[in-house]
């Protein structure tokens, strides 16, 4: 059972079934935001369904190029010789 | 006493039969003692134990409370994991060490006074050093000399802001740091950020680990770092420097992880990550705060161990590190997949894994604390943990392009000690509430509402959205990262051209000048000596050797031999002896 689960993320032959389930969870999360019931809201963004979506899908990019322009433009990446 | 057994003795006189135990009784050796100790800890009673007086020092070698006693659970239960994860290896060597690092960090967490620290937070330095040292070849050795003169000069720190504080306060008792932060509160302060790997202070937890052995590793990403969380929370609560430093280092480890190729190093910079979570916690201070970073480091001891197992059993059956290197593996490793992902999950605070009822914690105390900069720096932080721990490191690593690589599972033992991690990891996630039993102060604090699942879900599967759609942009690369080992890595290098080229110089430039001009002065000066000997002195001690011997002529010739001359002498001698009485001395 494992190893089909396993397998399932793994093969090509998966790879539509995968896409599917993926934007369909991605739909039903957001939904369930929005129907979600919000009595405790200490800040704005509490206040906004779909804001953690949004959040999470904003840091992500903004993780991947403010690292890789760090990496790439302000010379944090080496060589892998580059102490010996 | 007679009622206490100090965990620490177990396991460090536990390792003296290390080396001369063999086959299964040798493995049921190791698996008991840190069974004998869970046991010991579960039953252990909080008070203060073995106290005494050293060279006029109050000394407490066990203060046993709440909150050691969260930290010493998880480490037992660590330590036995980690010994299942190891039982195949023959060496006696790494599994006295893994015994002394753990012995040392139960010490660590029950001292009750800053002496007894000092020493076992000096033995876990020593003793984890070996675990990178084992794994041999000379990138391990200078690793492990790097880790090894770092943590000794954090100790160095430490042990002057220890006897600072001892001046100041006449107490070394360990206990919270009160009033206004001075030297001495700062070199402890530093000392203690240094082992949580707080930035600057972290390069050398990135540096090491990776190079350590494979079941080395595993012990080491569980007890340094949160022996130094433990202290934090001991000494330092409500230091507001340590909200910032935290949320700075959540942020950090995620930054340098998008950078990394080497798998274990990228763990490596998730544990800065996570550690933050702990360090911010510690330094909002409230008791929620504080409930929440002792049981993110429970969590994460166990969560942050399983991946080091998943990563390290690839590493063991591939021989291979990098992810440029790896992929295609979950065809034939399909339960390491499956334990990683587990473990994976956790971290990442997936509802109904470890993570969610722990990190939310953290994040919930700083929101009632109403520092909205740190929610969203450590809620972003979350991000970027399951985008590398959750997605790409999986991704090259058990997916992505098969490199053909000649894979099986790891041996059993590996898988079993994986299994022990990863159930723990979901049966916390599913139960909480006998891990926030534990924690030091009472809990209040709901996990599963309906907002937090939808929010913590929205952020989760949106950041995979980002990296599906960017994953060309995270492809790996052959590189290494800078980070402030730099300073040490480079400084060293500068230290050594600097001793080979201009200080050498300048002692050729020095000796010149000796043989061209101080030498000759020496010489002239030198031939006036021995003038100034021969004519002078010699002459006077000459002179006077001369005098002695013609006195001795004299005196020879006053001795006659007859017998009437010595009388006469000696006549004369009494009548002068008389006359001087009777003259001078009156």
């Amino acid at each position: 059972m494992i190893k089909r689960a396993v397998d399932f993320f793994g093969d090509e032959r998966y790879a539509s079934q995968r896409r599917r389930l993926f934007y369909l969870v991605l739909v039903l999360v957001v939904i369930a935001d929005f129907l979600v019931p919000r009595e405790h809201a200490e800040y704005l963004w509490d206040r906004l369904p779909g804001w953690s979506a949004v959040y999470g899908f904003g840091s992500c990019v903004l993780l991947i190029f403010v690292s890789k322009f760090l990496g790439h433009q302000c010379g944090i990446m080496r060589r892998e010789d580059y102490y010996d | 006493m007679t009622d206490f057994v100090h965990p620490t003795l177990l396991f460090i006189l536990g390792a003296l039969p290390i080396p001369f135990l063999r086959g299964p009784i040798g493995k049921a050796y190791l698996l008991l003692i840190p069974a004998l100790a869970i046991v010991v800890v579960l039953t252990i009673q909080p008070g203060n134990y073995g106290a005494a007086q050293i060279i006029g020092q109050e000394i407490l070698v066990a203060k046993v409370d709440k909150l050691s006693i969260v930290f010493a659970t998880v480490f037992t239960i660590m330590a036995l994991i980690g010994m299942v994860y190891a039982l195949h290896l023959t060496h006696a060597g790494q599994h006295v060490a893994a015994f002394i690092y753990v012995g040392s960090a139960l010490g660590v967490v029950f001292a009750g006074d800053y002496l007894t620290l000092f020493l076992f937070w000096e033995g876990m330095a020593f003793a984890s050093a070996y675990l990178v040292f084992a794994q041999g070849g000379r990138k391990a050795v200078a690793a492990g000399f790097r880790y090894l003169m770092v943590h000794i000069t954090g100790g160095v720190v430490l042990l002057g802001g220890i006897i600072l504080h001892g001046v100041a306060t006449g107490s070394l008792l360990f206990g919270p740091i009160e009033g206004e932060m001075g030297a001495a509160a700062y070199l402890i302060l530093a000392g203690f950020t240094l082992n949580a790997a707080v930035p600057p202070l972290n390069a050398w937890l990135t540096d090491a680990y990776p190079e350590a052995t494979v079941t080395g590793a595993v012990f080491m990403s569980a007890f340094t770092t949160k022996t130094a969380v433990y202290v934090l929370a001991r000494a330092f609560p409500g230091t507001e420097l340590l909200v910032w430093l935290g949320a700075i280092m959540a942020l950090y480890g995620v930054i340098y992880a998008v950078l990394e190729n080497d798998c274990r190093r990228l763990l490596a910079y998730h544990i800065v990550s996570q550690v933050g979570y702990m360090v911010a916690g510690i330094g909002i201070g409230t008791e929620m705060a504080v409930n929440g970073a002792a049981s993110h480091a429970f969590a994460h001891i166990l969560y942050k161990s399983l991946l080091f197992m998943g990563a390290g059993a690839v590493i063991y059956v591939t021989g291979r590190r990098k992810l440029t290197e790896l992929g295609g593996l979950y065809r034939t490793m399909p339960l390491t997949v499956a334990l990683y992902m587990v473990g994976a999950f956790a971290i990442s605070a997936f509802p109904f894994f470890s993570g969610f009822v722990t990190k939310s914690m953290v994040v919930a105390a700083a929101g009632q604390d109403h520092r909205a900069l740190v929610v969203l720096a450590l809620t972003m932080a979350s991000s970027g943990t399951f985008l590398h721990t959750g997605l790409k490191l999986p991704y090259y690593m058990f997916f992505g392009t098969d490199q053909k690589l000649e894979a099986r599972e790891p041996p059993r033992n590996m898988l079993v000690a994986m299994g022990m991690a990863a159930v723990l990891c979901m049966a916390i996630g599913v139960f909480p509430q006998p891990l926030y039993a534990l924690l030091p102060y009472p809990v209040d604090f709901q996990p599963y509402t309906g907002v937090h699942i939808t929010e913590s879900l929205g952020v989760l599967m949106f950041t995979a959205l980002g990296f599906v759609l960017f994953l060309k942009s995270l492809d790996p690369e052959n590189t290494i990262s800078i980070d402030t080992d730099w300073f040490y890595r480079k400084g060293a290098k500068y230290f050594m051209w600097l001793a080979e080229k201009p200080l050498a110089r300048y002692e050729k430039a020095v000796s010149n000048v000796s043989e061209t001009a101080v030498l000759p002065f020496l010489h002239g000066a030198a031939r006036t000596g021995l003038r100034i000997d021969v004519a002078g002195v010699d002459a006077v001690v000459n002179g006077v050797a001369r005098s002695i011997l013609r006195g001795g002529g004299a005196l020879r010739r006053l001795q006659t031999g007859v017998v009437t001359h010595y009388v006469l002498a000696m006549i004369v001698g009494l009548i002068a002896a008389i006359v001087v009485f009777a003259v001078a001395w009156r």
